[in-house]
């Protein structure tokens, strides 16, 4: 991971701003990412950074924006949802300077010119409904719970209560993130129930008894009780520590490196600034404090 | 049994159902008015959204919500009128016809998920609209047609043929007939079908969230036809899936009654006019 | 009298090129839909290079990742819920227009006609909100079973989302029945019931019918509220509460994260096609049961 100091930082954003306005308002402008005719002339009109992808990136963008355009009075910064993969291919074709993702880049996107920006750890944690007796699952118990092959609450000393697994769709990030630590490549039973996002997750899990899933760990409030993994409450300095392992990343690409106005919107989300204050706040991890 | 009891029955059936409709909406509106009207206030309605802070506001969403569909109408029902005049008055049953009637109940049928995707595969993608309001409106067309031009075609044809021979006879041309007695005597039902199609692009999320985006402009109120579109129902999706900001559930529930309210204004600022108008022409909707 | 000639020339030809703007219009629906036909069906059959028809439509293993893709449960999915929420919705509805147009005394029809349109209002998170969070828990309590989402579920709610459409439609066909027709049936001694089951409601068919195929067109094409409620789980229901999934819900909570081009998303767009195909069949359907009447 590239690391800044911040004043250098802040003038080579101020420097390559002007000069992305500048440039932009002679008709020319220097953004690689972007082809299209119109793309370029809304860079002419308004210093555009369009960005698309992963929804649960939104939260974190949404607020990034915000004091990114308070800061920044010519630049308007759009960010869309659409799902990790959408941001992929429409920052690959050019339809967007930014596309923002939960996963690491595929094998079918290696050859696209695509430049990876890490910008936050995502956290996971399991969460059941509140009349769940069990507090702590180890993770071969998970295994067999995800895998189907533990169906009542009682083989893990729990009440005799049927599990109900409620989590992520085949093609959800998070869902890849736990296949990959947590299972170990063990497959997930088909017999759960589904839902599109955390929030819909957090819901489902808090109104059905018995029931299990994960979330990114911002999103387990109390209306649901989050489970010990292995042992270990799930706290940011146990993640810190290394002692638990359950975590993603959040990741904005960009077609070759950034320049201008995107690379000083990356630059920022990636700053001390906002990496302290926001980041933390909504239950993230800053990237800084981790690395590998 | 009798045909008596069968009719006391049926007929108590009738107001059993009758109400129940209107029970099950009392209770839906009730819900949402109940969580929701506290949330009012005009720094909500009109103010700046936060998604750092509670207390952000959904005055950008409440804008772009009306101008999309304001935009999505002025393309959708010229187009609509248009298509359904054809269809009613000129045409005989020939192929073409068949193929347009055809073609609209299709497209009625295409999920507003596949619309969404075809929306930003040709206007975001294609034509480089990016997500922005225009690339919103243009999909939102898409969803609007169908329901527009089978109810023009509908509310045309109940009008009484006796109107318009009337009308050629008297020396009217085929267009002055249409523009001055077909139309306005089929305006109820064309209006009916605008008020509904209306509650569902306000409504609409899946066709929005892949083409108008999530963001809103930094400026109120911003007309630009390229600014980011983010609806009232897009912003609420946003908060109950995967929103973080604290109060994301007072905004949501708060979103919810805007909708409803929005919707009743709406209902009522077209139903007004039309009592005028049709008093006025001396049209009276058959009842 | 030669100006007067003069002007009704001109709007003559304004007639004829004002017509041409109406064909266009009508012809832009013809060609709005075959593109996206063409689109997605271009996208979809892509899939049948890589897997053979008889393992999408006969086999229920959806395991993408495992180049496995039996798309089975999603088309039975789509069609148990959209045929479960008209047969709970149309006669609903049937009844509620019957209602409105002929029984409801004036103040009351007053009242309902906007209200219907309220249901309209109504987002369709907001539907599938409330199904989740009251519908759910409640169905699972009174018939004891362990989840809660499932067909009937979604299909229950579908019923309501689709409501107004049948009965603002339905409502507008019966009214626009010739009253003569219904005060000849009552004259002849047929009570209020009769006229309606033997006299309007055959007279409004094809209105009645074009209610029924928006209702079905919003029901199958329905995405938010039923995502929600369906559980989402690749496998054919057993019951009505086993968890399923329908073409719509997979699209939806699928597209956004498949890359674009590989087998996984053109099967996901041959969903869409099928989809198409489903409604379009449909549709043909019900105009070969409602021409017979329309004579």
């Amino acid at each position: 991971m590239i690391s800044f100091k911040k004043s250098k930082l802040l003038t080579m954003a101020a420097a390559l701003l002007i000069g992305a306005v500048m440039t932009a308002g002679c008709g020319g402008g220097d953004k690689a990412a972007s082809t299209s005719g119109a793309d370029k002339d809304n860079a002419v009109l308004t210093g555009q950074i369009s960005a698309s992808g992963s929804t649960a990136l939104l939260p974190l963008l949404k607020p990034a924006q915000e004091e990114f355009q308070k800061k920044h009075e010519k630049v308007t910064v759009n960010i869309a949802g659409g799902g990790s993969f959408t941001g992929m291919n429409q920052v690959a074709e050019g339809a967007v300077q930014i596309g923002n993702s939960d996963v690491d880049l595929p094998a079918d996107y290696k050859d696209k010119g695509l430049v990876d920006h890490k910008v936050v750890v995502e956290p996971f944690v399991f969460i059941t409904n509140k009349d769940v007796k069990v507090d702590n699952l180890s993770s071969q118990q998970v295994i067999d719970i995800m895998t189907g092959k533990i169906t009542n609450w009682k083989e893990v000393g729990g009440a005799d209560q049927e599990i109900t697994l409620i989590h992520r769709a085949k093609s959800s990030g998070s869902r890849a993130t736990i296949a990959e630590v947590v299972l170990k490549g063990a497959e997930f039973t088909d017999k759960a129930v589904i839902q599109d996002s955390n929030g819909a997750l957090r819901t489902a899990i808090a109104t059905t008894p018995g029931a299990i899933g994960y979330v990114d760990a911002p999103y387990a409030d109390d209306t649901v009780k989050v489970l010990n993994y292995n042992g270990v409450k799930y706290s940011v300095q146990a993640i810190i520590d290394g002692k638990y392992p359950i975590y993603g990343y959040g990741h904005m690409y960009t077609k070759g490196e950034a320049t201008g106005a995107v690379k000083a919107f990356i630059d920022y989300v990636m700053s001390d600034e906002f990496q302290n204050a926001q980041v933390e706040k909504l239950g993230f991890i800053a990237i800084n404090k981790l690395k590998k | 049994m009798n045909a008596k009891l069968t009719n006391s029955v049926a007929t108590a059936v009738m107001w059993l159902v009758g109400f129940m409709i209107l029970g099950i909406l009392i209770f839906f509106l009730g819900y949402i008015l109940y969580r929701g009207l506290p949330v009012l206030s005009f720094d909500f309605m009109f103010g700046k959204p936060s998604d750092i802070q509670a207390g952000g506001g959904v005055g950008p969403q409440l804008f772009n919500s009306f101008y999309l569909l304001f935009l999505s109408l002025a393309i959708s029902i010229p187009l609509a009128i248009g298509a359904g005049i054809y269809l009613a008055e000129y045409a005989r049953e020939t192929r073409l016809t068949k193929i347009v009637r055809l073609s609209t109940e299709s497209l009625a049928t295409v999920p507003s998920i596949v619309l969404g995707l075809f929306g930003m595969i040709i206007f975001v993608n294609f034509l480089g609209f990016g997500f922005s309001i225009i690339s919103g409106a243009l999909t939102l067309v898409l969803l609007n047609l169908p329901v527009l031009v089978r109810v023009t075609e509908e509310s045309i044809r109940t009008v009484p043929k006796a109107y318009g021979e009337a009308s050629l006879a008297l020396g009217a041309t085929k267009l002055q007939t249409i523009w001055k007695v077909i139309l306005p005597s089929a305006l109820p039902g064309i209006i009916t079908g605008i008020t509904l199609t209306a509650g569902r692009a306000l409504g609409e999320t899946a066709i929005l969230i892949f083409t108008a985006g999530t963001t809103v402009s930094r400026y109120q109120a911003d007309t630009n036809f390229f600014a980011a579109g983010e609806t009232l129902a897009v912003h609420m999706w946003y908060l109950m899936s995967t929103g973080l900001v604290p109060d994301r559930v007072t905004i949501a529930d708060g979103i919810g009654a805007l909708l409803i309210i929005t919707i009743l204004c709406f209902n009522i600022l077209f139903m007004i006019p039309l009592k005028i108008l049709q008093k006025r022409m001396g049209v009276v909707k058959h009842l | 009298m030669y100006s007067k000639d003069q002007n009704h020339k001109r709007r003559l030809s304004y007639d004829r090129y004002v017509k041409y703007l109406f064909i266009a219009s009508a012809c832009l629906m013809a060609l709005i839909i075959f593109s996206i036909i063409f689109f997605v069906g271009k996208q979809g059959l892509m899939t049948f290079s890589q897997v053979s028809p008889f393992e999408f439509f006969f086999t229920s293993k959806w395991n993408p990742m495992g180049h496995q893709f039996g798309a089975l449960s999603f088309i039975v999915g789509s069609l148990l819920v959209t045929i479960l929420a008209v047969l709970i919705g149309a006669p609903l509805g049937l009844l509620g227009a019957l209602f409105m147009a002929k029984i409801a005394p004036n103040w009351l029809r007053e009242i309902m006609r906007p209200a219907t349109e309220l249901y309209v209002a109504i987002p369709s998170i907001v539907y599938g909100y409330i199904g989740l969070t009251l519908l759910v828990p409640f169905l699972r309590e009174v018939f004891h079973v362990k989840s809660g989402f499932g067909v009937l579920a979604a299909a229950i709610v579908l019923a309501v989302m689709i409501l107004p459409t049948i009965i603002s439609i339905s409502e507008d066909a019966i009214c626009s029945v010739p009253s003569m027709m219904e005060e000849a049936s009552l004259a002849l001694g047929a009570t209020r019931w009769q006229t309606m089951f033997h006299v309007l409601v055959p007279a409004a068919l094809p209105g009645i019918l074009t209610a029924i195929i928006l209702a079905m067109a919003r029901a199958i094409g329905e995405t938010m509220a039923v995502q929600m409620l369906i559980g989402n789980t690749p496998m054919v229901a057993a019951t009505l509460f086993s968890p399923t999934s329908t073409l719509t819900s997979n699209i939806v909570v699928e597209m956004g994260n498949t890359p674009f081009g590989s087998v996984w998303g053109n099967s996901l767009f041959l969903m869409a096609l099928v989809l198409l195909v489903i409604s379009l069949g449909m549709i043909l359907l019900i105009r070969r049961l409602g021409s017979r009447r329309y004579a």
